[in-house]
């Protein structure tokens, strides 16, 4: 299949082309020893396959190789070309840390077995394509809950701890590199090192920890699991008329009685009511708190998709008076007060994972998510920021306010204690501009931008958020001194 | 890298003393100073051009391109990536000619086709192969509404940008697998060295206005955008005449 064509033919009939790749991705890695050899035209090369992040911006072309043993993860990686070689899980990343235009991009979703899940010590033993979705389903017949979760559950292992993930729970459990307990990480050479938090490879696990996938491949991980009595949630709810109330309820001490919170705000409303918005708190509900119908089977979790979007939505449906609309529906909707309501965990802060390929709503121009801390004591450029977007012609839906706990030893990890925020921003003229104001007010506050999202920045912007970068440089240079491990962004934000 | 929102971080410009080409590398390095590459013959206008783009902020290079030079492609187009990808490729070079001179003088015209046509055809060639190899990056090619339909007063011209519209038009076919853009842009009459002292045709335009246009088109990944956008509907019935009707229209 590999015999390299006629030279003086370069032009492949399509049903080669067809066949090649198929076979291709059947055979995985190892079949394309062969495709690069003996000087083959880029005619005869399998075709590419076009990639994009969550935003949908930005596509490039890239080699797919689904790897299904981390010795298919080794050949891939010493096979890779000039162009290097990323790892990626389910795309769920905003930006372009998942792409690597001309280069190899290995698709983890092939390597996904849950090895053990031991109940007594709680730590599952699992390969790093499993997702966050199938791990919560196979843990909670145990009584043993996934101990972070973003707002999606459709995040693999290995993108959870190449971003360093959080979720509501910050505050009180930290990112998800915290609750690793050791990872297989296969590195330039070839070779699997088991990495632990505080062994002999410390530096590496946490240059792992938030790297992007820039040191290696993780192939496999240990994670600490929680326990918990029921799958459902007790929750509070408050809405808030404005910004300040909102952030009074956050400062006066009860987020902590909480170990989940987050509010959404209103971005499209300026005068008195700027920055309204609805606070959500909540705690894992143990038996006793159910009701009596939910304590037959407190450990139950379905989690239907209601429905997946098609690719028919024109450009420009997400706009101001859209948005503005949406906004003051979601804040209608939301209880003024209300205390104790049991929800499950779709209900509570995975809205979005009941409908499929939400992004295609916003066009195919795509969107990009605007994610920053800023440390406490920081509030009023939180309030301007939030004026700045509301004064502006660009709108956002989705905005959340968290408050972040303590950050870990990752050098590139994102969390730090202040507030993190997050706006969504459908691609449109002029949002170039308002993004550059909006950096200067976040990197002047002493903030930084969260790379699973970030998909617009300068490298000297984010090099300014990240005072440890140059250390997280050194370890990825000490492992990685050719520069093998390859993204778009790290070719964008200059990261190796 | 082309960013979420379009900006650029290099940009070859192919014809780097092209008044319409510069334009469209200052209209991305307002929003964001970018990595320039100006291949042209060596000249004043290139290093005013060069000194125009620091003072913006731009890491400029400069290259001796001679679009006539054919054997010399490879060379500059190497020389062009050698310091890294290209996200944005501007065919900007060419010729208006003398249209009575080039009908009636074989060697002018075969010159001008050269220029126009087969240098373009050439550096496409060898773009689409360095853009192939890196996944991504886009390509703009400046065509002309002259190839749109043949005129008595400019049709050998407008025969090679015919030429060069057509084959750019097949190259973003063809490129599209591979996460490679090219955008074809047909500009009408626009007010530059060029068609200095000609008298402008109608919707006249400047190469800040077709700068813009080029920049929103990379930025959308379009294929073909017209410059101002109503010459296409002019053009669009300017085709459909008669040829006894068209024949009579005003040069």
């Amino acid at each position: 299949m590999r015999k390299p064509r006629d030279s003086g033919c370069s032009l492949t009939p399509p049903s080669l082309v067809k066949q090649r790749r198929i076979g291709a991705r059947r055979a995985a890695p190892t079949a394309r020893t062969g495709a690069t050899a003996v000087g083959a035209t880029l005619a005869a090369m399998p075709e590419p396959t076009i990639l994009r992040g969550w935003g949908r911006t930005a596509p490039t072309a890239a080699t797919v190789v689904v790897p299904r043993s981390p010795d298919d993860v080794s050949a891939a990686i010493k096979n890779a070309g000039p162009r290097g070689v990323i790892a990626r899980g389910l795309g769920r990343s905003y930006g372009d840390p998942a792409q690597n235009a001309g280069g190899t991009v290995l698709d983890m979703t092939g390597l996904a077995t849950i090895h053990s899940i031991d109940a007594e010590t709680g730590v599952v033993d699992l390969d790093a394509g499993v997702s966050l979705d199938t791990l919560m389903r196979a843990a909670l017949p145990h009584g043993l809950w996934v101990p972070v979760l973003p707002g999606t559950r459709q995040v693999t292992i290995g993108g959870a701890i190449g971003a360093d993930i959080h979720g509501k729970n910050h505050h009180t459990k930290g990112s998800f590199g915290n609750h690793v307990r050791w990872i297989d990480l296969v590195t330039a050479d070839g070779s699997v090192r088991r990495l632990t938090p505080d062994g002999p490879d410390a530096e590496l696990f946490w240059a792992t920890v938030g790297g992007m996938g820039l040191t290696g491949v993780v192939v496999r991980a240990g994670v600490q699991l929680h326990r918990t009595e029921s799958a459902y949630f007790v929750v509070d709810t408050d809405r808030t008329a404005d910004l300040d109330e909102l952030m009074a309820l956050l400062t006066d001490g009860s987020d902590d009685t909480y170990g989940y919170s987050a509010a959404w705000f209103d971005t499209t409303t300026t005068g008195k009511h700027l920055g309204r918005a609805v606070l959500t708190r909540g705690s894992l509900a143990t038996v006793d708190q159910l009701p009596p119908k939910l304590r037959r089977d407190p450990l139950k979790f379905d989690a239907p998709q209601l429905l997946s979007f098609p690719d028919v939505f024109p450009n420009g449906l997400a706009n101001r008076y859209t948005l503005r609309a949406f906004s003051e529906l979601w804040y209608r909707k939301a209880p003024r007060r209300q205390r104790g309501a049991i929800q499950n965990i779709t209900a509570f802060y995975q809205v979005l994972d009941l409908f499929g390929d939400w992004n295609r709503v916003y066009g195919s121009r795509g969107f990009l998510q605007y994610q920053f801390v800023v440390p406490f004591g920081e509030e009023a450029t939180f309030r301007r920021i939030v004026e700045k977007i509301a004064a502006s012609p660009h709108a956002s839906g989705l905005n959340v306010l968290k408050r972040f706990g303590e950050g870990n030893r990752a050098p590139l990890s994102f969390p730090r204690p202040g507030w993190t925020i997050t706006v969504d921003f459908p691609i449109a003229r002029g949002l170039h501009q308002l993004c550059e104001e909006l950096d200067e007010l976040v990197l002047g506050a002493g903030g930084r931008f969260y790379l699973a999202k970030e998909s617009r920045l300068s490298a000297e912007k984010f090099r300014r958020g990240y005072p440890r970068f140059e250390q997280w440089r050194a370890v990825r240079r000490s492992v990685d001194p050719e520069g093998v491990f390859v993204s778009d962004m790290a070719r964008r934000l200059e990261l190796l | 890298m082309i960013d979420a929102v379009g900006n650029p971080q290099s940009i070859l410009l192919l014809g780097g003393t092209s008044e319409i080409g510069l334009a469209v590398v200052e209209a991305f390095a307002s929003d964001r100073p970018l990595r320039v590459v100006l291949a042209a013959r060596p000249s004043d206008r290139l290093d005013a051009a060069r000194a125009r783009l620091e003072a913006r902020g731009c890491a400029v290079e400069t290259l001796p391109f001679d679009a006539e030079a054919l054997d010399g492609h490879a060379d500059v187009i190497g020389k062009a990536f050698a310091g890294g990808d290209i996200d944005v490729a501007v065919v900007a070079f060419g010729v208006l000619g003398d249209n009575e001179r080039a009908w009636t003088d074989a060697s002018y015209a075969v010159r001008m086709a050269q220029v126009n046509y087969t240098a373009a055809v050439s550096v496409g060639v060898l773009l689409a192969e360095r853009m192939r190899e890196q996944g991504h990056g886009s390509i703009v090619a400046f065509s002309s509404v002259a190839g749109e339909r043949a005129r008595r007063s400019n049709f050998v011209y407008g025969s090679t940008k015919a030429g060069l519209d057509a084959f750019y038009s097949g190259l973003t076919e063809a490129l599209r697998p591979h996460g490679v853009a090219v955008t074809v842009v047909r500009p009408g009459f626009v007010h530059t060295r060029m068609t200095e002292g000609m008298r402008p045709a109608p919707l006249s335009t400047t190469p800040e206005v077709v700068a813009a246009i080029t920049v929103d088109a990379v930025r959308k990944r379009r294929e073909l955008v017209w410059a101002p956008p109503p010459v296409r509907y002019l053009m669009s019935v300017l085709r459909h005449l008669p040829r006894p009707v068209f024949r009579k229209l005003p040069a």
